[in-house]
């Protein structure tokens, strides 16, 4: 856990010096950057690197935005799942305004976040959750008494990187489906200047997070990001290659009816909605919780939650994707992409916004476009072999 | 008169603001406003029903598990299928340890920073917290040497000038009473439950594949039961299980219970503050049967309590459900002083609050994107002091033998629940009774398992084909911080007219048609001091006592034009 007064670093002292201080022996320290080095997908051969840049680290600021969500994302983080790995990385960080665990309020929490954005400028770390409602002029959002899209503006200015976490900061997650009443978006859609790192999933892994807060510090640079915005290193694979229920699609051994004999044996979740041959994620390497499962591995289909707009492109949740046989391992999300998907993303904020509110207060019946619906043959089991 | 306002609250879920006014050390009048809209249920008008779970749980990441759940009760409701037991005890197992869990990080993480001064814990005797704990736990990470290691980390922390999460914090403040000993042993456990957290919820990872937002399956779980699996619910994971119970029932009876009993009783002037209103629902829950539609099945009784007469408990009847919005930034067709029972929701949002930003909402007429919802036009309180005092004026013996017990170790009668204090106090009996009851679930269904049952999922009326044309249906729960309902209409296999009455809409409404005002703001303004304007640490106090969740309070969106015309009434 980042929880930093259980290590308390003090302002001068670089890490390697605070580690030296707690105990922590050059052995114990190497290991853990092999470990960090692994995750990152780097060659071992990079962890003396690793670990002289972490030792030369002074500990960051860190400014922590929480906008239009639901606060899973903060709770993911708090459940970072090996504690060396948790304590190790999140106390290479000063959490200086958080609002979930932050003990001031009010006036004195927005002195602080002030304090440490003047005292920081330049080099803070800008963490955010949450998504940006715009229509109304924002008023959807407010802390402070200011709008949420205010606020976050003001703390990008002096940020040495963006890192939004999660599915809201995204694409603007669950709020932004159609017909997107507030006019939700990402905060890519309205930080313009400059790359915004997207730790993409609904919500995501908290080691994601950890990791790519150690590579911006080891190399003082972002990772590679694919084209949505999300690390190359936890975003580069696809479930469907990694998922261990995989030789049973090759086999043809399908869950047919949840709780089935094929469920309980196991078998792979294809036909009952799986959006793991169109999705992005770590999960199946990574699992969740101290390793302990992970969606498809507990008997469920894989919703595409790392994936833009998935509420809308994934869903119905049950139906089965069309057309999944035919590429491999090599392929990126950025060559696949949502040519996999349900539906049309196309199209759908602009839908959002035009429909959105205005049609509630003008108190028309909603518009519905049947062709903007996903159409998916849930209901056809049998139609076609899915290893095409 | 000094006009006060805490905005952002932290230490909740979301976003919430609250205003008072101050006169000679009390506070005069409250407003609580929140200042999030999401809009969840028009984007569900059009989709698969079993897709509503998945929706509706992104209300909230913190209860994750708790609107997921009511809405598959819901669709169950309208498409009558009934949840197969094993997979109504999964649904317990997780829904319990979502409860157990929640409440101890509310006490730690978010509710005692109110109470626990952390730069006191630099003054303290280590060895003098040893015996502190030791003479009110068995725990064994009681010793003098461990505590003396946590104040040096505190002390080292302190003194390097970067204070992260406590910068700022009201240290000093002469409402904080604990002596130096108790704050160090409360900074402790706020560490050790740092890590029993995550620990303990592993259990929605081994049945729901992860936390936050495991997954659920409209008719049952999706987690199927195959001792002899790989990829199932089988004796290693059935073990797992089990040994989380027990870490967590040991945690809660060891440390957290009488931590919350030593630093309550240090504060009993709170026993008689910051009460509010008078009026209490539970709706029950935890079925043993997995059939919540059953309430002799409930382990939590469902009822009613008006006026704070604990000698009766009136029946629930949803129908008395109605919502206002007087105080709230939406329109009514019928104007802003009738309210509307939930199966007749409208939700047309119209802001007409300031531009931001602004100085003071408290000026305005509407101030809040929560509606009011009343309970046969009275305000009413939801939450674990609600399900307590239920389940203790309904005879429940658990409930009594653990409130009573605790009422004679304060030192204080039954109404000392009536305040701040007493809904901490309510939390905290609530969890012990769950944590236990987690290992009477467990074992029931290794039971079930043993004798053959390993049914988690009745796919009767999976198949849209087999729903009717239309259809309607009701979902209740009682979520960590209260009575949690959903309503689900479905027309032609898909969703067409969805709407949610969450406890923390009760908790936070804002005035009503008559000027009542709702369980937040009545609390700060029963008795309640704030000593420092510049430093309101009472208004905290008060306001985490309800363990806030504004994500939850505010999503409601319906269209306009879907009426429900039929509402199926249970019990």
């Amino acid at each position: 856990m980042y929880f930093p007064l259980s290590h308390p670093w003090a302002e001068d002292e670089t890490l390697g010096e605070h580690l030296e201080r707690r105990g922590v022996t050059r052995r114990q320290f190497l290991k853990y950057c092999g470990e960090v080095a692994v995750m990152l997908g780097l060659s071992q051969a990079m962890v003396p690197e690793i670990a002289r840049a972490l030792q030369e680290q002074r500990r960051p600021s860190v400014i922590w935005l929480q906008l239009q969500e639901c606060t899973g994302c903060v709770e993911s983080v708090l459940r970072t799942a090996d504690p060396t790995i948790g304590d190790l990385l999140l106390d290479l960080i000063s959490l200086d305004y958080q609002h979930t665990l932050m003990a001031a309020a009010g006036k004195a929490a927005e002195q602080a976040k002030q304090d440490a954005m003047e005292k920081n400028r330049g080099s803070y770390l800008l963490v955010v959750t949450g998504s940006i409602p715009r229509n109304e002029d924002g008023i959807y959002l407010t802390i402070g008494g200011r709008t949420g899209q205010d606020v976050l503006m003001e703390a990008v200015q002096g940020a040495a990187a963006v890192i939004g976490i999660g599915a809201c900061a995204h694409f603007g997650s669950v709020q932004s489906a159609r017909p997107n009443p507030t006019g939700a978006v990402g905060i890519a859609d309205v930080i313009r200047d400059r790359p915004v790192v997207n730790i993409a999933g609904c919500p995501p892994i908290a080691d994601v997070v950890t990791a790519t807060v150690v590579h911006f510090l080891t190399f003082n640079r972002l990772p590679e990001l694919d084209g949505e915005g999300r690390p190359i290193f936890a975003y580069g694979s696809r479930i469907h290659d990694q998922c261990f229920r995989r030789a049973h699609y090759d086999a043809g051994q399908y869950v047919q009816e949840f709780d089935d004999d094929g469920a309980r044996k196991g078998w792979c979740l294809y036909q009952m909605g799986c959006k793991g041959p169109a999705t992005f994620s770590p999960c199946p390497i990574f699992q969740w919780n101290d390793h302990t499962d992970w969606p498809i591995g507990a008997g469920h289909p894989c919703l595409g939650c790392t994936e833009r707009h998935f509420w809308d492109t994934m869903t119905p949740f049950y139906g089965r994707l069309p057309n999944v046989a035919g590429f491999g391992v090599e392929r990126r999300a950025d060559t696949i992409g949502l040519s996999l998907a349900l539906g049309a993303a196309a199209g759908v904020g602009a839908h959002a916004i035009a429909t959105g509110i205005h049609r509630a207060r003008t108190r028309q019946a909603p518009n519905k476009e049947p062709a903007d619906l996903p159409v998916i043959p849930t209901e056809k089991k049998s139609e076609e072999d899915p290893n095409g | 008169m000094a006009k006060v306002v805490v905005d952002p609250i932290t230490r909740i879920e979301g976003h919430l603001r609250i205003e008072v006014t101050e006169e000679s050390g009390r506070i005069t009048d409250a407003w609580a406003s929140s200042t999030q809209f999401r809009g969840i249920e028009i984007i569900l008008e059009g989709r698969d029903p079993r897709d509503a779970w998945a929706f509706t749980q992104r209300i909230c990441g913190v209860c994750t598990v708790v609107h997921a759940i009511t809405s598959c009760r819901a669709v169950e409701d309208a498409l009558g299928i009934e949840v197969p037991p094993a997979g109504g005890l999964i649904r317990n197992l997780v829904h319990g340890m979502q409860t157990v869990q929640d409440h101890v990080i509310h006490f730690y993480h978010l509710h005692a920073l109110d109470w626990v001064d952390v730069v006191s814990a630099l003054d303290a005797d280590p060895a003098g917290t040893a015996k502190l704990a030791a003479s009110i736990s068995p725990w064994p990470n009681n010793s003098a040497t461990y505590f003396a290691e946590v104040q040096d980390r505190v002390r080292k922390f302190v003194q390097s000038g970067q204070l992260g999460i406590f910068t700022n914090g009201y240290w000093g403040h002469p409402a904080y009473k604990l002596p130096p000993e108790a704050n160090l042993m409360a900074v402790a456990h706020y560490l050790e439950a740092l890590d029993w957290q995550r620990d303990v919820i592993r259990v929605h990872t081994i049945f729901g594949g992860k936390n936050p937002h495991p997954n659920f399956l409209v008719g049952g779980m999706a987690s199927a039961i195959n001792l002899d699996g790989t990829g199932t619910i089988n004796a290693e994971s059935l073990t797992k299980v089990q040994d989380l119970i027990k870490r967590a029932r040991a945690f809660v009876e060891q440390v957290y219970w009488p931590d919350l009993l030593a630093v309550a009783s240090f504060y009993k002037d709170w026993a008689a503050i910051g009460g509010g209103v008078k009026n209490y629902i539970s709706v029950g829950e935890y079925p043993d049967n997995g059939q919540w539609r059953d309430i002799d099945s409930m382990y939590l009784p469902r009822g009613v309590i008006f006026d704070r007469n604990l000698n009766e408990v009136l029946p629930y009847d949803q129908q008395k459900v109605k919502e206002y919005i007087t105080s709230s930034w939406y329109d009514y067709k019928e104007g802003d002083k009738v309210a509307l029972h939930p199966s007749k929701g409208e939700t047309t949002p119209h802001y007409t609050g300031p531009q931001p930003p602004w100085t003071y909402i408290q000026d305005y007429d509407k101030y809040t994107w929560m509606k009011a919802p009343r309970y046969d036009d009275r305000p009413v309180e939801v939450g674990p002091l609600a399900r307590m005092l239920v389940a203790y004026a309904s005879g429940h013996s658990d409930v009594k033998e653990v409130v009573n017990d605790a009422l004679g170790r304060l030192g204080v009668g039954p109404t000392a629940l009536f305040s701040t204090l007493g809904r901490t106090a309510a939390r905290g009996v609530e969890t012990v009774l769950l944590a236990r009851r987690l290992e009477y679930w467990f074992d029931a269904l290794v039971a079930r398992i043993k004798g053959g049952d390993t049914q988690t999922f009745n796919g009767d009326h999976w198949d849209p084909s087999t729903w009717p044309k239309s259809a309607q249906g009701y979902g209740f729960l009682e979520a960590a911080r209260g009575a949690l309902g959903h309503w689900v209409e479905i027309q032609d296999g898909a969703i067409s007219h969805y709407q949610c009455v969450v406890p923390s809409t009760w908790n936070c409404s804002p005035r009503d048609v008559n000027g009542a005002s709702g369980p937040y703001e009545a609390a700060l303004t029963d008795n309640h001091p704030l000593v420092d304007p510049e430093r309101p640490l009472e208004i905290l106090r008060t306001i985490h006592s309800f363990d806030p969740c504004m994500a939850c309070g505010v999503h409601v969106l319906d269209a306009e034009g879907h009426e429900v015309t039929q509402v199926r009434v249970n019990g």
